[in-house]
């Protein structure tokens, strides 16, 4: 009886010094991230125009340039980005576990998300929404035309899935829905019949269009049921690297709004517009300095990455796949892009 | 005038017989020949594209032009010969091991066992003496496939050993731990051990700690196998007589030293086959990491059929990996059927 | 040296005069070890999470699942919580278990016989069947069903249609529903009938223990079964109709509804695992017929029972006592393998909750272990009630 009493009390002085000694160091992202010499970014599994990766193993995409420019602003090389391709299930655990540093993945900005799980979103590098296809042989021109007994496929673990719950609920209809985990699998189970209609991310539409069997067969329906802004996350709690993150994607942004682009921006760097000056990091401005950045940080993402027009040229509409800016044109050419200034 | 004795004998000795092997001689002949037609008179063997595929039958083109990413993963072209050579390695000295004396054998097991995982790592990985690194994510096909069996057996057989002696020992809380440990992983199936290692275990060590996700797979297929493994040898030291032990303590051996010199070596020997069949189990098993994104080989056919240049072919494909998985579990089944076979004859 | 192998001589000394050391010594180790395992994967869990302002805890449970499952057995929609949401997965997990066990049992059983046949033809195919289903992983099978053959099937408005009875085509199987006016009427004559046959088995033992007639137990049954639910059927006026599936079509969508539909993802699930698992059991059927000894036909033989009554006496009970638990143990795979379910879009527990309700609360470490601990207590009770059936049916040597 002793020896077990002695063993219990032992037990809880070691429980005691363990929970005392831990003492919990904040590391900064930023510091890591200059010492390392890399920008660990999670993209996805490949979604043409967003981030995909070739056979050659070299990433592109709208997304994928978010990653880059945030390399380019603190290592001054958009090419110094370690991709981790992730499931749906697998970002959020993969960014708050510190697998990755920035989450660029087609990810829905939602209240849930932002407040509730330990994520925060920095801002907007594309404005989507929620849509149908169908075939075009099905007759089906509005989703005001689905009726009782319609099955839907889409991804599991989406805001796509919570939305079309919502979305056939209030307009009482009874439907099937046929969820996959992976996006190439939702594709091929629509292509092949198992489903009457896909939903999805109205680009992501555009994007999986391109792998069926016979892409000229599909419409996508006019309407669109939700707002999906989608952008890049990063952990909470770390708001210097959340500034990095979230500068570096407005500078982007607004070099397109003063037209300095990766072909001009060296003949820019003397211009007397004081707003292309900061943009630029011209001499004088401290943009750089306090982001904890070199001074020619947004240099460097306009002249590697581009500007956004760019990058949505070169991504989405070279590509066929969203050929029209529609809502992320700027804010001055009728869209709905606006971003902080910069200054 | 034999053969007429023998069909009548095992064919047709009855009338129920008779009806049964017409019946099957009728599904014979019903299903084989378009089955062959399929497969070979009608397929396409050879060309670059789907457009190749004409006839009626099976498009093997898709197997041909996707071969190298279905035993190799994304892994660079130009480093695969690294992936060779560590299997030439190994099939050499496994072959060599059947030619040499006892005293080559033991020091080929010992390169195996020890010298042999740490020098095909490396290989594998690189990084290391100009080397190019090659990250585990772009790993995948019938290389993983070996790469996570081999490595899980290796790594779950001491465990599995501890286990199962603690399972069989007389002090509470290690029987009791033993007990709870295997327990837990039989009780559950693999794909929710690998979700644990997926969106588990990072979150249980400390921040910034990025641990690869392979090295997290291959760790939860060790703790669940080691379960498995812990049994079948549980099974080898039951059967060690009573007798082995006493003898063994009153030669004044300790536990330790009676159980490593005495109990395990013959514990083993009984236990190879079960073992076999373990592993055999766990090789079958290795598909499901495509549920956590790793590319074995029926993740990289199924990654392969989505393709938009060659869809419709996933029967090929999914034939492919049947034959491919058939021929390795079969092969292994059939050997570990000898080994108990020997077993038995040789008591 | 010397002082290295003095030191280890004296603790040897010293541990064999006091033999509680050794004892407790291990032991304590155990639970020191396994203690800072835990307590340091515990402290960097919440530490982490404290960092990024995670919540914990089960009250997740009660909130709204805001998403729709294609497949359940009770009535589930978006308004529902997540705890429904577990339940429904829990019971489409058990509902595909329940039909492959069901299946696999009877066709292994089937290989098994036929594998032990004279007919060298028929026990080579037997075999042939075991071996080629039981050396292609499970996940393959699957997926072969469900991607490459059913996926062959016709679209809707070009359903097979078998008999006029059932329709297949690539959006599942539709039968017709059955259903019954007056059931309960049914049900009552199903308990009666039970019953009486149960008294009359009752009777009967007692009879051939007193007089040694038999009485043919089996075929008196079936007429006690029969007549007696014919009865109750005639009396209570029980009915029986059919709802078949109809074709209904919305512009170009064409979908069945009425009937009962059978979802593709559920066939090749049930299909893949009764077929897999089959191999195993005919394998264990095999073993226990072949574990008879040839004496115990031969004894009873020259005791005068017929073939039929050495099959049913002697044969199928001891045969019974080394198939079933190796069985069991099979069953117990196959719920286990019905996890693969999440693999392709068959709404079982592991796609429900630890796949759709993960990652809508991002609770990973709640719902895996929710998850495994469902697996967990299924095992678990399979294998004490098999614990207690091998009790209750070991041989008593005398």
């Amino acid at each position: 009886m002793k020896i077990i009493k002695l063993m219990i009390s032992m037990f809880a002085v070691f429980l005691i010094t363990a929970c005392g000694n831990q003492t919990t160091k904040k590391t900064s992202t930023l510091d890591t991230t200059k010492k390392q010499g890399f920008v660990k970014c999670g993209v996805s599994q490949g979604l043409p125009g967003f981030s995909n990766a070739d056979a050659g193993g070299n990433w592109t995409g709208i997304d994928v340039d978010v990653c880059r420019a945030v390399a380019a602003a603190v290592l001054g090389d958009a090419t110094k980005v370690k991709y981790t391709p992730l499931s749906a299930k697998e970002r959020f655990t993969a960014l708050q576990a510190g697998d990755i540093d920035v989450l660029s993945r087609n990810t829905t900005w939602t209240l849930e998300r932002d407040a509730a799980i330990g994520l925060e979103f920095v801002g907007v590098n594309f404005y989507d929404g929620q849509g149908f296809m169908v075939r075009s042989s099905s007759g089906i021109k509005s989703v005001k035309d689905f009726k009782n007994g319609t099955k839907v496929c889409t991804n599991t673990g989406t805001t796509t899935e919570l939305n079309m719950a919502d979305f056939f609920k209030a307009a009482g209809v009874t439907y099937e829905p046929v969820v996959f985990e992976k996006a190439d699998e939702v594709v091929q189970a629509y292509d092949a019949g198992r489903c009457d209609t896909y939903t999805t991310d109205k680009s992501g539409l555009a994007a999986q269009r391109t792998k069926m069997s016979k892409p000229d067969d599909h419409i996508v329906l006019p309407e669109t049921i939700s707002k999906e802004p989608l952008g890049p996350v990063v952990r909470e709690g770390d708001g210097d690297w959340a500034d990095v993150v979230r500068w570096s994607l407005n500078v982007w942004i607004e070099a397109e709004e003063y037209g300095v682009n990766s072909s001009n921006i060296d003949s820019m760097m003397d211009s007397k517009n004081p707003a292309i000056q900061r943009i630029v990091g011209a001499e004088g401005t401290k943009n750089g300095a306090a982001l904890n950045l070199d001074q020619k940080w947004s240099y460097n993402i306009i002249k590697q990455v581009g500007n956004y027009a760019e990058s949505y040229k070169r991504n989405l509409a070279d590509t066929g796949i969203m050929p029209d800016r529609g809502p992320n044109a700027l804010w001055t050419k009728g869209g709905i892009l606006y971003v902080p200034p910069v200054r | 005038m034999n053969l007429v004795n023998w069909t009548r004998k095992n064919l047709f000795s009855n009338w129920h017989d008779t009806l049964l092997t017409f019946i099957i001689l009728f599904l014979f002949y019903i299903s084989i020949p378009p089955l062959l037609s399929w497969m070979f008179f009608d397929a396409t063997f050879f060309g670059t594209s789907k457009k190749d595929c004409s006839g009626t039958g099976a498009c093997w083109v898709f197997i041909q032009v996707w071969l190298k990413r279905f035993t190799y993963g994304m892994y660079p072209n130009d480093q695969i010969w690294r992936i060779d050579l560590a299997f030439i390695i190994f099939f050499f000295v496994i072959g060599a091991y059947f030619f040499v004396n006892t005293k080559i054998k033991k020091i080929l097991f010992i390169f195996l066992t020890i010298i042999f995982p740490f020098l095909a790592i490396f290989l594998f990985h690189g990084g290391l003496f100009g080397l190019e690194e090659v990250e585990t994510r772009v790993w995948g096909g019938l290389f993983l496939t070996l790469f996570i069996s081999v490595f899980s057996i290796i790594f779950c057989f001491p465990i599995g050993v501890l286990l199962a002696m603690g399972r069989r020992s007389k002090l509470p809380v290690i029987r009791y731990f033993s007990i709870g440990f295997i327990e837990l992983w039989r009780g559950v199936p693999l794909i929710t051990v690998l979700f644990m290692a997926a969106v588990m275990f990072p979150v249980f060590l400390p921040s910034g700690t990025n641990l690869d996700k392979l090295v997290r797979v291959i760790i939860a297929i060790t703790l669940f196998e080691s379960a498995y493994i812990a049994e079948v040898i549980r099974g080898g030291l039951q059967a060690i007589p009573k007798g082995q032990y006493d003898a063994a303590n009153s030669l004044g051996m300790g536990y330790w030293k009676s159980h490593i010199l005495i109990i395990l070596p013959q514990a083993l020997k009984i236990v190879i086959p079960g073992v076999a069949n373990t592993f055999i189990a766990l090789f079958k098993d290795t598909p499901l990491i495509l549920v956590v994104g790793l590319m074995e080989l029926l993740g990289m056919v199924n990654m392969a059929k989505t393709n938009p240049a060659w869809l419709g072919l996933a029967t090929e494909g999914y034939v492919f990996a049947a034959i491919v998985y058939f021929i390795f579990c079969f092969a292994m089944s059939r050997y570990s059927l000898r080994l108990e076979k020997q077993l038995k004859t040789s008591n | 040296m010397k002082i290295l192998s003095k030191t280890l001589n004296k603790i040897n000394i010293f541990l064999e005069n006091n033999p509680k050391i050794t004892i407790y010594f291990p032991q304590f180790l155990i639970i020191l070890v396994l203690t800072i395992i835990i307590s340091y994967f515990s402290l960097n869990a919440s530490t982490n999470m404290a960092a990024r302002g995670i919540e914990t805890g089960f009250a997740f449970l009660k909130n709204k699942a805001s998403f729709d499952i294609q497949f359940s057995l009770i009535e589930f929609d978006s308004n529902d919580s997540y705890a429904r949401a577990y339940l429904v997965g829990l019971l489409n997990t058990l509902l595909v278990s329940g039909i492959g066990i069901f299946f696999a049992t009877v066709i292994g059983f089937f290989v098994g016989i036929i594998r032990l046949s004279t007919n060298i033809l028929a026990s080579k195919v037997a075999e042939a069947y075991i071996e080629i289903f039981r050396n292609i992983p499970l996940l393959l099978q699957i997926f072969f069903w469900y991607f490459a053959v059913l996926r062959l099937l016709p679209s809707s408005e070009n359903s097979l249609i078998l008999f006029d009875f059932v329709f297949a085509n690539i959006k599942g199987i539709y039968v017709p529903r059955f259903v019954w006016t007056n059931f309960n009427f049914l049900t009552y004559g199903l308990v009666v009938s039970i019953l009486a046959i149960y008294i009359f088995r009752f009777y009967s033992k007692k009879k051939q223990d007193l007089t040694g007639v038999q009485v043919p137990t089996f075929t008196t049954s079936l007429i006690i079964f029969v007549v007696i639910n014919l009865l109750f059927i005639i009396i209570g006026n029980v009915g029986l109709s059919l709802t078949y599936p109809v074709l209904e079509t919305n512009r170009g969508i064409h979908n069945y509804s009425g009937g009962v539909s059978v979802i593709p993802e559920l066939i090749a699930l049930a299909f893949s695992l009764s077929l897999y698992t089959s191999t195993f059991i005919a394998e264990c059927v095999r073993a226990g017929i072949l574990g008879i000894d040839k004496g115990q036909k031969e004894a009873a033989a020259s005791i005068g029972l017929s073939k039929s009554q050495i099959l049913k006496l002697i044969v199928i009970p001891q045969a019974l006592r080394i198939i079933i638990p190796p069985v069991t143990n099979q069953y117990l795979n196959l719920t286990k393998n019905s996890s693969l379910a999440a693999a392709i879009a068959y709404p079982d527990i592991v796609l429900v909750f630890a796949g759709t309700a993960l990652m809508q609360t991002g609770k990973a470490i709640e719902i895996v272990s929710i998850t495994m601990l469902t697996y967990l207590t299924l095992s678990i009770s399979i294998s004490l009630f098999m614990n207690w059936y091998n009790k209750k049916n070991s041989l008593t040597e005398r």
